[in-house]
């Protein structure tokens, strides 16, 4: 599904992702994990499309399709969503109506008609029950006022809205508090499946208790120090990323 | 021009000013240069009645005495006043018996602009008066207002068939002296639209006048006069478009309301004048204009929303004169600036009944190298018991050059009044944008959400219509703009 080959990226003409390889199948869940400024984020804003990061060589194939040629909301109509560490605040933009939005642009990708406001409202509700969400994310702005948990519990909605192929979480258990990490981890859980792949991007492996991954790659210094299954992560935890960052 | 029909959402589908053309028509136009002569000969061509003439002069004499304002927190070369003309009508037949008798090519203008005049296409429920340049050149609906004793017309024909009105209301809300430029205007104005709502009559339609500046070096002087009469209600709409010339066209209308007990007027404005060059800001219009209503009548309302695009210079102030007891006034307004604009723009609520209310929302947009100021007045008179104001003036900053300010005066003579005032300043982002990129949503559609989002409180005071194409208008304005 993703494959990317001998990356190199960053911003400004600072190479952040120092040659990075990486093979995602349908129905995989990979955990990128790593100590701080060690190129997760630049790694998620690449895949992302933002405007700012640029791939200086290498590169990422999604579905055979070259994915640095394609920006954001191309991306995101061929099946990428990425989950904000920090999603923005829109005020003044319905929530319900955000979503309704993407998910109709979806709709006219695939050549369907748009969906109505109130068979719109019974698909939000169904998922919102299925997420175990409160009527009040249909009612507020687009993540105006949310708290930190709000936010990313508002991220898990709309990947479930949007039935994307391939999710990249970024942080996403970050100022997270137990409960709130426990019905963002429930939801991702429930929306993952054998046609779909995950890639979590984490600094700590309590996300990992919850959602278990097939792979875990450790990043160091923009690169792929050490890759493993589930065991890696434990590892790490108890004996820090010096372990593997120094080893390098 | 040929047989184009464009609707207005055609007009708006590429971002480049459409209206820009200008249409070549035969007019009469006074020769430049402005003295007592000139405005005898305005009032002599349009055969007025004495009180007019009078009235014409008392005010040129007033802004003869009379200085440009330097408060407004906008700046400009000083205006030749003597190097523009004030007179200048599309050359036609003197009396028109039907539409079929207006030149063609001015029929043509208004349909290209999205306002079919004649009979046949007629916009379904709105009346239409069109002026363009100093003369109205067609009014539609009139039979079927006047079948409910509702009398729409130019300002010239109103003279000629109800001077009594006009005598009686003319300047009762806009005094000849109020400012410099509505002196001008009341010295020099050609036409403009007249409407007379009777007692307990709803008005069947949304009335609207449509202005239209054709000319180069002509200046726009016209003059509305909306009298609401006890417990009626009319809903009122403006729009205005200018071709696009090097060369800045001054426009300067005075517009009085005046509602009578429990009478409602409700007035609406999308401004979309030219704004000048966005590069460079050559040319645009200069829209000094004097807006204010009296609710004279005890429970009155009036309501101004206005939408302001347009014009390469704005200074305008819709203002309620809250002078019965129980009125209510309101202002609902978006100014949008980029490019080079500059808007000076807000309104007045003068509270001088007992339990009078009034509500101010303003939006500023502002883009690009453009100023956008708010200026707000909120006076409460000593026998203004229980008087209420509330207001929220919100900015909001797209780019990093452009800039946002906000000037209320509170000025309260009574202690058992209430105001309120709120101010927030918030930036359309990149990465706001980004995130609905990232969500499958195209950017034109992620500003369009912002904006109306912005904008919601003002929108829903608009018609229907005029609220999409008002929508329409901002997201296209700002398309370049954002990033």
């Amino acid at each position: 599904m993703l494959e990317i080959k001998d990356l190199h990226a960053g911003f400004d003409g600072n190479e952040i992702i120092k040659g990075i390889s990486l093979s995602i199948k349908k129905g995989e869940i990979h955990a990128v994990m790593g100590p701080n400024g060690s190129g997760k984020s630049t790694m998620a804003k690449i895949l992302s499309g933002h405007p700012a990061y640029q791939a200086m060589s290498g590169e990422i194939l999604f579905d055979g399709k070259n994915l640095l040629e394609m920006d954001a909301e191309e991306r995101s109509l061929a099946g990428i969503f990425m989950g904000f560490q920090y999603p923005v605040e829109v005020p003044g933009v319905n929530n319900a109506e955000f979503l309704r939005m993407a998910h109709n642009a979806r709709r006219v990708k695939a050549g369907e008609e748009e969906i109505d406001p109130l068979d719109f409202d019974d698909l939000l509700s169904e998922k919102m029950k299925m997420l175990g969400m409160e009527k009040k994310y249909k009612e507020r702005n687009l993540n105006d006022g949310f708290s930190g948990g709000e936010k990313k519990k508002n991220e898990i909605l709309q990947m479930a809205i949007l039935e994307p192929k391939l999710s990249i979480l970024d942080e996403t258990d970050s100022g997270l508090d137990i409960d709130a990490l426990r019905v963002v981890s429930e939801g991702v859980n429930k929306l993952h499946n054998e046609n779909n792949a995950l890639i979590l991007i984490t600094h700590y492996q309590r996300l990992l208790d919850y959602i278990k991954p097939d792979f875990v790659h450790v990043l160091s210094n923009g690169k792929i120090v050490k890759s493993g299954d589930k065991s890696l992560a434990l590892e790490l935890e108890s004996q820090g990323y010096d372990w593997v960052t120094t080893a390098n | 021009m040929s047989d184009e029909q464009n609707s207005v959402s055609d007009i708006l589908e590429d971002n480049t000013y459409k209206y820009g053309f200008t249409t070549d028509v035969e007019s009469e136009t006074f020769a430049k240069g402005l003295n007592e002569d000139v405005v005898r000969a305005i009032s002599k061509k349009k055969n007025e009645p004495q009180f007019m003439l009078d009235f014409r002069l008392k005010a040129f004499a007033k802004w003869k005495t009379m200085k440009v304002p330097e408060w407004p927190n906008v700046h400009y070369p000083p205006i030749d006043f003597q190097n523009i003309s004030y007179y200048s009508a599309p050359k036609q037949k003197k009396v028109l018996n039907s539409l079929d008798e207006v030149d063609p090519e001015v029929m043509r203008t208004f349909e290209k602009l999205g306002i079919p005049l004649d009979e046949q296409k007629k916009l379904a429920n709105v009346a239409v008066d069109a002026v363009f340049d100093s003369v109205s050149v067609a009014t539609t609906h009139k039979k079927k207002l006047m079948e409910v004793g509702i009398i729409f017309c130019s300002f010239s024909e109103a003279l000629q068939e109800y001077p009594e009105l006009i005598e009686e209301y003319i300047g009762s809300v806009v005094p000849v002296g109020d400012n410099y430029y509505a002196a001008l205007n009341s010295a020099v104005f050609t036409d403009g639209s007249f409407v007379y709502i009777p007692p307990d009559t709803i008005s069947p339609m949304e009335i609207s006048t449509y202005f239209r500046i054709n000319t180069e070096e002509t200046g726009q002087f016209e003059r509305t006069l909306i009298i609401c009469a006890e417990n009626s209600y009319v809903s009122y709409l403006e729009g205005c478009t200018a071709p696009q010339f090097d060369t800045n066209q001054l426009h300067a209308a005075v517009v009085e309301l005046v509602t009578l007990e429990n009478a409602e007027i409700k007035y609406s404005t999308v401004q979309n004048w030219y704004a000048g060059d966005k590069e460079t800001g050559k040319g645009g219009i200069y829209n000094f204009v004097t807006k204010r209503g009296k609710c004279q009548g005890d429970g009155s309302k009036i309501s101004w929303t206005q939408v302001e695009t347009g014009s390469a210079i704005t200074w305008k102030y819709p203002s309620c004169l809250l002078l019965g007891d129980n009125t209510t006034g309101e202002f609902y307004s978006v100014a949008l600036t980029n490019g080079h604009m500059q808007a000076d723009t807000g309104t007045k609520m003068i509270h001088v009944g007992k339990n009078t209310r009034s509500s101010i929302i303003s939006k500023g947009i502002s883009a690009d190298y453009s100023s956008n100021s708010y200026r707000g007045q909120v006076k409460v008179g000593k026998n203004a018991t229980n008087a209420r104001n509330y207001s929220q003036c919100d900015s909001m900053l797209v780019g990093d050059k452009s800039s946002a300010h906000t000037f209320p005066y509170i000025e309260t003579a009574n202690s058992s009044v209430q105001v309120e005032h709120e101010a927030a300043t918030s930036k359309i982002s990149e990465d706001q944008l980004f995130y609905f990129e990232s969500r499958g949503i195209s950017r034109e559609n992620a500003i369009e959400a912002v904006i109306s989002g912005f904008c919601k409180e003002v929108f829903k005071q608009l018609p229907m219509e005029f609220a999409v194409e008002a929508q329409k208008l901002l997201t296209l304005k700002l398309e370049d703009s954002v990033g």
